[in-house]
């Protein structure tokens, strides 16, 4: 590999795209290279400045709230009535809230500010899920008790934390249980589940305290990673992962279905 | 009527638990595109309704490079509509890669205002000022987190084109970077 070949794969090999065997072939003319190290190290660097420089800009609320506001198919006659969607209370929350939108626009701004009071407290406790879940997958310490047994990982939290985690076998589904682990959040012991779906880790905090209580799920993305977070049983349930919304939905509405009194557990 | 409403209401359901994690995403992409917040607004809202519309045909890709793919078309579509030239909009940008600047003397900006100018922003404004179709590439990459493949799609251009443009887009960027910083390039 001559450098002009490597100037190019170098990025593709800091950016993870290369298969082990081209990997093999940069890292070694790397290896031969102080230019090409040197430009390695560089990029290496400035990549780590900007993944630090907070570069992605927030999406502000109002914008937000005009989508929600426009989005159940607004007839041409206007914004859709509160009929067409309808206002559910238990579901004062990250999306519903935006909802709120829906309703005659001079009860939007009272609903907005509801909602924005909510969407802190639960924004705080969500980058909070997100970086326990990345610091489980960075530190090597992802299971305190590795089993795919529910039977051995449930006992495991007794006297750990101060709730009895539900452990869900999903293996069935797709899901596999890995282990369970005890995280802290906010100086609070917490249970964290940890399932996988294929390649992708899946963290399932569970606490008494953590965040608003809200019956109906949320959903939202912290990190480009995606969140769900329900109440139920007492309990507050925040699912962490990289997996697509779609299936982190799909595995939080399953667990979510198994804990409903009257399904089999 | 009910049933309609009722699966309208169930669509919209689905859709934002789908679409409406990756708003950011959508806006900074849009930020990045267009340069401008009102504007980036407008297309962010276009780009939302459009996917909803669409929502019933969509059978995957994944969710986020969908939604940036219809966030480009809506950008682009601006650009041409204002009839702004903006290199965005095509690909001859590509073809003069090689005239464009490395990196000019900021001579605007007076040394003592770069000195105080905290790193974060002097990242944020050398991204910023990234030519097309370089900018969007690193933004994409960097910002939004989209694979090689996912990126192509997006830019409706090869993966080989992306990889370049990565690497030109890294190259300006450490330049223009070594240059704020007053070290040797």
């Amino acid at each position: 590999m001559n450098c002009a070949e490597a100037e190019i794969m170098l990025h593709a090999l800091l950016d993870g795209e290369l298969d082990a065997g081209h990997a093999r072939d940069v890292e070694a003319h790397i290896a031969d290279c102080p230019d090409c190290a040197e430009k390695l190290a560089a990029f290496r660097a400035m990549r780590a400045a900007m993944a630090g420089a907070d570069l992605k800009q927030k999406a502000p609320a109002a914008l937000r709230a005009r989508i929600e506001a426009a989005l159940p198919a607004a007839p041409a006659s206007g914004r859709a009535s509160a009929a067409v969607l309808p206002l559910r209370p238990s579901r004062r929350s990250f999306f519903s809230g935006f909802g709120a939108g829906a309703v005659a626009s001079g009860a939007l701004a009272a609903s907005l500010m509801l909602t924005v009071f909510h969407n802190d407290q639960d924004q705080a406790v969500a980058n909070d899920v997100v970086s326990a879940h990345i610091r489980s997958l960075q530190a090597n310490h992802l299971m305190d008790v590795e089993t795919s047994d529910q039977h051995t990982v449930k006992p495991w939290f007794d006297g750990k934390v101060d709730v009895a985690p539900p452990v869900i076998d999903l293996t069935a589904q797709g899901f596999t249980l890995l282990g369970g682990r005890l995280d802290y959040i906010d100086g609070e012991p917490v249970a964290s589940v940890v399932y996988r779906r294929r390649k992708h880790i899946i963290n399932l905090f569970v606490a008494q305290h953590l965040g608003a209580a809200h019956a109906a799920m949320t959903a939202r993305s912290v990190q480009g990673y995606n969140v769900r977070h329900w109440s139920g049983q007492g309990l507050e349930f925040w699912a962490v992962s990289d997996l697509d919304g779609e299936e982190l939905g799909e595995f939080a509405g399953k667990i979510a279905a198994s804990l409903r009194p009257g399904a089999a557990s | 009527m009910a049933g309609y409403a009722g699966d309208e209401h169930d669509k919209a359901r689905r859709f934002r638990d789908a679409a409406l994690p990756y708003l950011d995403d959508a806006y900074a992409l849009a930020r990045c595109l267009l340069r401008n917040a009102a504007d980036a607004d407008d297309a962010v809202q276009e780009c939302y309704l459009r996917a909803f519309r669409h929502f019933d045909s969509y059978r995957g890709p994944a969710m986020k490079p969908w939604l940036l793919t219809i966030l480009r078309n809506v950008c682009n579509a601006e650009f041409t509509r204002r009839g702004k030239l903006d290199p965005a909009a095509d690909g001859e940008f590509e073809a003069n890669a090689e005239d464009v600047p490395l990196w000019q003397e900021p001579q605007a900006t007076p040394e003592s205002a770069l000195v105080r100018e905290h790193d974060d922003a002097i990242i944020r404004r050398l991204v910023a000022e990234l030519p097309q179709p370089f900018r969007e590439t690193i933004v994409m990459r960097e910002i939004n987190d989209l694979s090689y493949q996912e990126i192509a799609q997006v830019a409706g251009v090869p993966v080989g084109t992306v990889m370049s443009r990565l690497a030109r887009a890294r190259g300006m960027l450490r330049s223009a970077w070594n240059a704020a910083e007053g070290a040797p390039s």
